[in-house]
């Protein structure tokens, strides 16, 4: 187990390279420093001297790749791609382009009220959605379940900007009862964050009570489930015990396949509710076209993504003994 | 004087597609006669596909445009001193044309559906003298069927607009990413080896990208500039007649190459199964070329996954694309789309009394158009996934 784990965490050393020379190609290459210099100083009057200026105190003013002005291993150290892409696997993300802010002491003081938005969605609307959706199951081919399958497809159907800007008119403004928008500390802030989660919850409900009414569906023609039928168990112990148990792998692929999207959700809710996050956060530095903040989060995004993977293949193996990768 | 976009392009690539289909599902030949057999079974999935129809109807109609010569008062050609016609630089479209009075109906602000004045109260001068403050009349009371916006635009024309930014949006992603997914799948599925090793660790590469942050830094770079709907420059035109760099172009492309992993990883799992089947092995064995069987025996057999990813990831792109908008790195201002209309508009919903009728509209006509290709992507699935065939 623990060789399958280390082995499994050094497949995902080459991907985090490559990520990092992606986005390095990207931002330092394709989109020059001179461009960046420009956008931040203002596109008309600016002066050569200023743009060499900037460069120099944001440390963009060595070559891309390759330094042929040094020796030996200066020659690799001493260029953009190194300087701006090694100390990120430290979690050093220097500081941002715009405003000379530290982009590290940013992130861990903003992480946590997206934590308290994203967590509680996210795992309120597993839970909800598997709720649903086995319910859904347990009834299937009456019509409950007919119609439970119909307002899935219209609530995946409808758009969650619709959610976010009804669900703050109508509980926000109409009936008063959670504040629009704003975030406050501690015990405080549960008022601001309860519309948020509901509205998380509620828009991505439709889309998983359907797929994983698919899922436990599959299970269900199976043959240990006749046989669990035929010497005699409840509908429900078939269900909950048994399905449940098999329908786990197709599950928690789903349950990482939407690590991103927590992402992707949170740029939207945390900027419709005023919450000071991650995705606010990236919001503002994509307005203000800071690359270095950015690039911070692209990185840090897809090192998220990558232990989900490895924490889906790790929890593979313990739901199903029969997985074991040589 | 004919205008193509690229996205035009795209679009008549999907027309020209769906004829296709629909001339081989009458000639009940393979997959697309089951497709339309299901259909025919099922009428929500019957309705849906006459929606989308007259969606697809209507963004083909705001394909096609082309720019007027200026004309005199006497309908006399205005030519340059070089005798060169002079044309309006505005292209317009076919819908452009048929809304041609919705287009010049403006008023001066917001007014409600149908309504007869103005939403907002004015210091109105009566004839006799004296200032009164009321609703002052609409210049066209009455015609404005969802009201008009900010600057006095009808919004049902604005949200009829929208119409062909997200059919492009949703087919037009696909359609540019299709060819790379297949091509990789294929090779990586049937060479196997050291191909395989690097197409799959390019996309999972790609893949652990937040694909929205993906979105974000490549339209930075690449997706500022370019034709964004409106008057076409001299510089647009100095590129071709067909004005290639436009933005909601590159928004296609860069969301086909953050989109393409997830059916190049099925292609390339079905290819895997196919390459050890008895015919692609006794073509081999025959001694055809890799690239005959790939082309012959192993595309074919994969264009059910192209087909049902296709249809099942358009919804998904048309939502994203109003999200997209409200981050700032959607389609350009000048293009009409829904999540443009959407972000101009949600800051008048807390107006008092508040503004409902342009989110109203975008979200309503955005609504049926992922509704029914929801419903529509299930039938396809339903017919042509074995998996979920007869369930």
């Amino acid at each position: 187990m623990a060789r399958y784990i280390i082995r499994r965490l050094l497949y995902a050393i080459p991907i985090i390279i490559g990520v990092n020379i992606l986005t390095g190609i990207l931002f330092f290459y394709v989109n020059t420093p001179d461009d960046m210099a420009r956008k931040i100083l203002g596109e008309k009057n600016v002066t050569a001297e200023a743009i060499e200026g900037w460069k120099r105190e944001h440390g963009y003013d060595l070559p891309f790749a390759i330094n042929s002005g040094e020796d030996g291993v200066e020659k690799i150290t001493q260029t953009i791609l190194f300087q701006k892409s090694v100390p990120l696997l430290w979690f050093d993300f220097g500081t941002s382009d715009r405003e000379n802010v530290d982009i590290k002491e940013e992130i861990s003081r903003r992480i946590w009220p997206s934590f308290a938005v994203a967590l509680p969605t996210f795992t309120i609307g597993i839970l909800a959605s598997l709720v649903f959706s086995m319910l859904v199951a347990f009834m299937r081919g009456t019509y409950l379940d007919a119609w439970g399958v119909v307002a899935c497809v219209v609530m995946m159907s409808i758009s969650t900007l619709f959610y976010i800007i009804g669900g703050q008119y109508f509980f926000g403004k109409l009936l008063k009862l959670f504040p629009v928008s704003g975030y406050d500390t501690g015990i405080h802030s549960l008022k601001f964050l309860i519309l948020p989660v509901v509205i998380g919850v509620i828009s991505s409900i439709g889309g998983g009570v359907r797929f994983y009414r698919t899922v436990f569906l599959e299970e269900l023609g199976k043959d240990y489930v006749k046989t669990a039928r035929a010497k005699g168990l409840s509908e429900a112990v078939v269900l909950f015990k048994h399905v449940m148990k098999n329908a786990m792998i197709p599950v928690l692929t789903n349950v990482v396949v939407s690590i991103p999207f927590l992402f992707y959700g949170s740029l939207i809710m945390e900027s419709f509710f005023s919450i000071p996050g991650l995705g606010s956060f990236t919001i503002n530095a994509i307005n203000a076209q800071d690359f270095a903040i950015v690039r911070a989060m692209v990185y840090l995004g897809s090192i998220l993504y990558i232990i989900g993977l490895v924490m889906t293949d790790i929890s593979y193996t313990l739901v199903d003994p029969r997985i074991r990768f040589e | 004087m004919p205008i193509i976009l690229a996205t035009d392009f795209i679009v008549y690539l999907l027309f020209i597609g769906a004829l296709f289909f629909v001339s081989l599902a009458i000639k009940r030949q393979g997959k697309a006669f089951d497709v339309l057999r299901r259909i025919k079974g099922n009428r929500l999935a019957a309705l849906s596909t006459i929606a989308l129809v007259a969606y697809g109807l209507i963004a083909f109609c705001d394909s096609v445009r082309w720019r007027d010569a200026i004309t005199d008062e006497k309908g006399v050609v205005q030519k340059t001193e070089y005798g060169k016609t002079i044309f309006n630089p505005e292209p317009l479209s076919i819908l452009d044309r048929v809304f041609i009075k919705k287009r010049e109906e403006v008023e001066k602000t917001f007014s409600a559906p149908l309504a007869d004045t103005l939403f907002v109260k004015e210091t109105i001068e009566l004839p006799d003298g004296p200032t009164i403050r009321d609703y002052p009349p609409l210049k066209y009371p009455g015609t404005h069927l969802l009201g008009t916006d900010k600057v006095g635009g009808d919004v049902f024309f604005a949200a009829l607009k929208g119409i062909r930014t997200g059919v492009v949006i949703g087919a037009g992603t696909t359609v540019v990413m299709i060819p790379f997914a297949i091509l990789f799948g294929v090779l990586a599925g049937y060479y196997g080896k050291w191909i395989d090793d690097i197409i799959q660790y390019t996309y999972t590469t790609l893949s652990s990208i937040p694909g929205v942050l993906l979105i974000v830094a490549f339209m930075l770079i690449f997706g500022t500039e370019g034709y964004q709907g409106g008057i076409v420059t001299d510089k647009d035109l100095a590129l071709s007649i067909f004005v290639l760099n436009e933005r909601l172009f590159w928004l296609c492309v860069i969301m086909g190459i953050t989109s393409w992993t997830d059916l190049c990883r099925l292609i390339r799992g079905e290819t895997l199964k196919l390459r050890e089947l008895e015919y692609v092995q006794a073509g081999r064995a025959f001694g055809s070329s890799g690239l005959a069987i790939i082309w012959r025996h192993i595309v074919p057999n994969v264009t059910h996954l192209v087909l049902i990813t296709m249809v099942l990831q358009f919804s998904g792109l048309v939502l994203a694309e109003a999200i997209l908008s409200y981050i700032g790195i959607g389609v350009g201002a000048e293009t009409g789309s829904w999540g443009n209309m959407i972000n101009n508009a949600r800051l008048e919903l807390s107006r008092e009394p508040s503004v409902w009728w342009s989110l109203a509209g975008a979200f309503v006509f955005m609504f049926c158009l992922v509704l029914p290709a929801n419903i529509f992507a299930d039938a396809v699935r339903d017919a042509l996934d074995p998996k979920f065939r007869g369930k």
